[in-house]
Order: C-alpha cells, then sequence, then structure tokens
C-alpha cells in the first residue's frame, strides 16, 4: 500500500483539472506542487544527508534564469531550460560544493547562505546577461490555461518523489543518512564523505533548479530579486521541509501544502497581511520547539494532543 | 615474515606539545597487540593517525607493504583497517542493523547481500536480539560491541579496538572478551588500546607501553608486568624508605 501511495496521490490529483476548478485554485495547486519538488530537494541535501542550506534560492534562481536567458538571449523556447539547466546546475552545485562542503554545521549554513546572495546580486549586475533587474519577460506564454502547467509540475513532483525514495532506499540513502549522524564515524567507516556529500548537493541543486526552470515558463517573468531571494526561496524552502517534516518522503509534500494555504490566508487578512514574514517566523520558532519533527514526523504527538485516533 | 602494520619513527605534534614521539613498532598477521599507557599518553592520538584522522607530523606507516601515511581514513578503511572509538559513535537515529548494513555497503553494493552479512555479523556479537532498536537507546555495553559490529562489516584485515571494554560490567566483560578472542580465530589481527589489565594479560601477544608520547617498552605480557619503566609510569618512582 504505501509503496503504491505516490501513484494513488498522483492519479488523484490528475483527475482534479475535470472538476472544473477556478484558475485561483489552480494556481494555488500549481504553488503547492512546486514548493514540494523544491522542499523533497532541500530534504534530500538537508534532512536525509544533514547539510542544511541556506542558500537553495542559487539552485532555484539559476535554473530560472537558465529557462530565461535561453529564451530572451537564445531565442528558443524556454521550456528548453527544463533539459538544458541539468548540466549547468551540476556544474554550479560542483563549485558551490567545492567552497561550501568542507565545513560543517552551522559553517556550511552560513557559507552555502552567502552563496545565495552572491548569486543573486551576480544576476542583478550582470545587466548584459540577465538584464539586472529589470528581469527577463517572456512575450507569450505557452498556454493560457493552467492545465497543462499543472500537468507538467505534476509529473515533475511524481518524478522527484520517485527519484528521493529510489536514492534512500539505496545504499547512497544509508551513506547520506550516516553521514548526517556521524562524519566522522561514516568516514572511518569507509564512506567518501566529501564525494557522497557532493552527490546529495547535486541531486539537490537539479530538482531544485528544475522547478526554478518551470517557474519561468509559468510565471512568465522573473527577476534576481524574486527567484533568488533569500527569505522568498531558501528560507521558505526550509520552512515547508520543518512543517512537514525533516528526512519523511511526504514531510516536504505535506509542508507545501500548508505553507501555500496559509500564506495565501495570511495575505489575505487585512492589516495583518504584510506581516506574513513575521507570522512565518512566529510559526517556525513554534514548530522547531512543539513539533522539532515536523507535522508528519510527529504524528502519533498530534494524535494525542488532538486527541483523535486514541483507542477506545 | 612481512609485517602487516609497520609504524616507523611516527610523531604528531599539535602546536608546541608532541602528543606522539618517533614511536615505532610493528603489528604481525594473527596477533593480538596491546597499546597501553597512563592517560594522555597519546594512545588514541596514534589510532587517529593510523586510521587516517590526522597525518603524522613525522614517520611514516606502512599497511601490507604499502605506505598509507597521508591517506584518508575512508581510503584507509577500504584497505582493510576498521576501527572502534573509545567515546562510541553509533549512527544515532539509525537502528542496529541499519549502522551495521551502511558499513556492510563498503564491500557489496547489493542491500540484500549488506542485510544479509549484517544480520551474521549482529548474530557473530550477540546484538541480534537488539537489531530494531534505536541505537541511541542502548545502554553502553551494547553500543560499544556495535561499535565492532560495525567495524566488522567492513571485512577487516586489521582492527583498531579503542577501550571497548572500558565502563563494561564483568558479565559484558567476559562476553567482549570472548568476541575478541573469536575474531582473532576468525583471522583478523587486533590492535587494542586498554585500560584494563586483567583483559590485557589475558588475551595479547604482545604489549607496546606508551608513556607521554614515546614508546617506553614492548615486549610479551609477562615481561611488560615486570618491566620497572612500565611500573614507573604506572605507580611513579620507588621510594627509599
Amino acid at each position: 500500500m504505501k509503496r503504491y501511495a505516490p501513484y494513488i496521490v498522483f492519479a488523484l490529483m490528475a483527475v482534479l483539472p475535470f472538476l472544473g476548478l477556478s484558475t485561483y485554485v489552480m494556481h494555488i495547486l500549481i504553488l503547492m506542487l512546486m514548493w514540494s519538488v523544491i522542499g523533497m530537494a532541500w530534504n534530500l541535501l538537508g534532512g536525509y544527508c544533514g547539510q542544511v542550506s541556506f542558500g537553495h534560492a542559487a539552485f532555484f534562481g539559476v535554473g530560472a534564469y537558465t529557462a530565461g536567458i535561453l529564451y530572451f538571449k537564445g531565442g528558443v523556447s524556454a521550456w528548453w531550460g527544463i533539459p538544458l539547466s541539468i548540466p549547468i546546475l551540476v556544474v554550479e552545485a560542483l563549485i558551490i560544493g567545492f567552497i561550501c562542503l568542507r565545513l560543517r554545521g552551522p559553517f556550511f549554513a552560513l557559507a552555502t547562505l552567502a552563496m545565495g546572495e552572491v548569486f543573486r546580486v551576480t544576476a542583478e549586475n550582470l545587466r548584459n546577461f540577465t538584464q539586472g533587474t529589470l528581469g527577463i519577460m517572456l512575450k507569450e506564454r505557452t498556454w493560457v490555461e493552467k492545465t497543462w502547467y499543472y500537468y507538467i509540475i505534476l509529473g515533475l513532483s511524481l518524478f522527484t518523489f520517485l527519484v528521493v525514495r529510489k536514492v534512500i532506499q539505496s545504499r547512497l540513502g544509508y551513506y547520506f543518512v550516516a553521514i548526517r549522524e556521524d562524519q566522522d564515524a561514516a568516514e572511518s567507516l569507509g564512506i567518501n564523505t566529501t564525494l557522497y556529500k557532493t552527490i546529495a548537493l547535486c541531486l539537490s541543486a537539479v530538482l531544485t533548479g528544475l522547478a526554478g526552470a518551470f517557474y519561468t515558463n509559468y510565471m512568465g517573468y522573473i527577476d534576481p530579486e524574486v527567484v533568488f531571494a533569500l527569505h522568498d526561496i531558501s528560507i521558505v524552502t526550509i520552512m515547508v521541509v520543518m512543517v512537514g517534516g525533516v528526512a519523511t518522503f511526504w514531510g516536504p509534500v505535506v509542508g507545501a501544502v500548508i505553507m501555500v494555504i496559509l500564506a495565501e490566508f495570511i495575505r489575505s487578512l487585512p492589516r495583518l497581511g504584510s506581516a506574513h514574514q513575521t507570522l512565518f517566523g512566529i510559526l517556525l520558532i513554534l514548530i522547531i520547539i512543539f513539533l522539532p519533527n515536523g507535522i508528519v514526523g510527529d504524528f502519533s504527538k498530534l494524535k494525542r494532543i488532538f486527541g483523535f485516533g486514541r483507542r477506545s | 615474515m612481512t609485517a602487516l602494520l609497520e609504524v616507523r619513527g611516527v610523531s604528531r605534534f599539535f602546536g608546541g606539545l608532541a602528543a606522539v614521539m618517533d614511536v615505532s613498532f610493528t603489528v604481525n598477521k594473527g596477533e593480538i597487540v596491546a597499546l597501553i599507557g597512563p592517560n594522555g599518553a597519546g594512545k588514541t592520538t596514534l589510532f587517529n593517525v593510523i586510521n587516517g584522522f590526522y597525518k603524522p607530523s613525522q614517520g611514516e606507516i606502512f599497511f601490507k607493504g604499502k605506505r598509507i601515511s597521508g591517506m584518508k581514513p575512508h581510503q584507509i578503511c577500504r584497505l582493510g583497517i576498521a576501527r572502534t572509538f573509545q567515546v562510541v559513535k553509533p549512527l544515532q537515529r539509525m537502528t542496529v542493523l541499519d549502522n551495521v548494513i551502511a558499513s556492510a555497503f563498503l564491500r557489496t553494493k547489493s542491500r540484500s547481500e549488506a542485510e544479509k552479512k549484517a544480520l551474521e555479523i549482529l548474530k557473530f556479537t550477540e546484538l541480534y536480539d537488539d537489531r530494531d532498536m534505536i541505537s541511541k537507546g542502548l545502554p553502553l555495553g551494547k553500543r560499544k560491541r556495535l561499535e565492532i559490529a560495525r567495524a566488522l562489516a567492513t571485512e577487516p584485515e586489521l582492527l583498531l579496538l579503542d577501550e571497548s571494554f572500558a565502563g563494561l560490567n564483568p558479565t559484558e566483560l567476559n562476553k567482549s572478551i570472548e568476541i575478541v578472542k573469536k575474531i582473532r580465530e576468525s583471522g583478523i589481527t587486533i590492535l587494542i588500546i586498554e585500560h584494563h589489565m586483567k583483559v590485557i594479560m589475558s588475551i595479547s601477544d604482545r604489549i607496546v607501553v606508551l608513556n607521554y608520547g614515546e614508546k617506553i617498552a614492548e615486549g610479551t605480557p609477562e615481561e611488560i608486568a615486570n618491566n620497572p619503566l612500565v611500573i614507573e609510569a604506572y605507580l611513579g618512582e620507588a621510594q627509599d624508605a
């Protein structure tokens, strides 16, 4: 049953567009799926391999800009960004990994945070290449309807889910978790920690960047402030995983659903709307204190607190 | 017969402090060699140098005739040297079985093979009944044995045991001694750091004594027990009353 759960969820999600949902609801669903892809990608590196990155916007942004620049400079469809961003992201991950992966724990986190900002500032200033803060606009979108975008991101999230599950259940998964639990022990057990951390980073970067390339095609406009954003991308990515459940298969998916709904809800509140970052911050603190394993990881605890599913 | 492990003139400095100073000794195949010495004598540092965590400041180390000083720990492990840690380092949030599977993957790519081997080793180290426990929850004695099990799963030729007997109760102690003897019978050479003299005297073939980073004696257990330098290192200088 558990084995087939992603296919069942996928099949159910595939039927949704036939219900004649409004454009707004479709937009929300697309955002949820996109965030679940980014969350699952981050989870591979931060959750399983224990390398907490505060700079995933660097990968999201490079994916997005690959698509954007291919369209703007190369004159081809921005959809080419999805396959072609893969080698670019691998190279980027190797460079960032070479610099950051020699650091451990909080130092790695800080270095990646700095990396994310370096990429943002670079994208803002390479005006000839990226249009700087003007951003890149796709003159016409492929579809006016959202249905196809929905199916594409749905496919991408199923793909991501299956890749993560496959990796985690293999030898790589054991190595990732071993590195998270104790890097010195892992090293002395014959695990090439540098190599496997780099693999985790590359996989995570590519999956995140694919979501970025999708974003360009879907939104039709990107600028460095948006796709390389520290708070709107890097931090939200971490929140998605923390809320849902670190190092669980379904955690990032649940986290994405909750965070997107919450963001929309808070933004619609009068007066409080513009303080949504503040509210997110408070939520993150509460989650870390009371549900350190997230909603999926601490599900049994939640059940106890709210008293459902009680044995009677 | 060439030595399995040869430590040749190894020193390791931390700033101006010589933690290990010009130490040489060899370990032959099939032996149990004990490394003893008072606290701070440099035993664990020497292990860290052999295992590759530290590079020796001077000197060289050879394993099966191949120079290993300067290699990374994972490369040294692949060549056949496994170690345990004095301060146990289990992969805390993994089960006992997963801990051993993770290290069994060194010699096999297949998940089922790794699991089969891990179960075998857990039976050998008498941890089979605890295989589904999260290793964080194990009592110290079993965590020390888990360290040994994990090291064995990498199929070493030389096993470095760093105080695998410290802090054990008498029952656990006897069990661990049995396991170490069984390991030797299976053809694995052992270099062991230990404070427990009863254990040292009963299992080791040769003993190397360190004091303040320098080797002060080497010999059979009887020779060491009667060596005045060793007695002085442990008990202080004899006073003429």
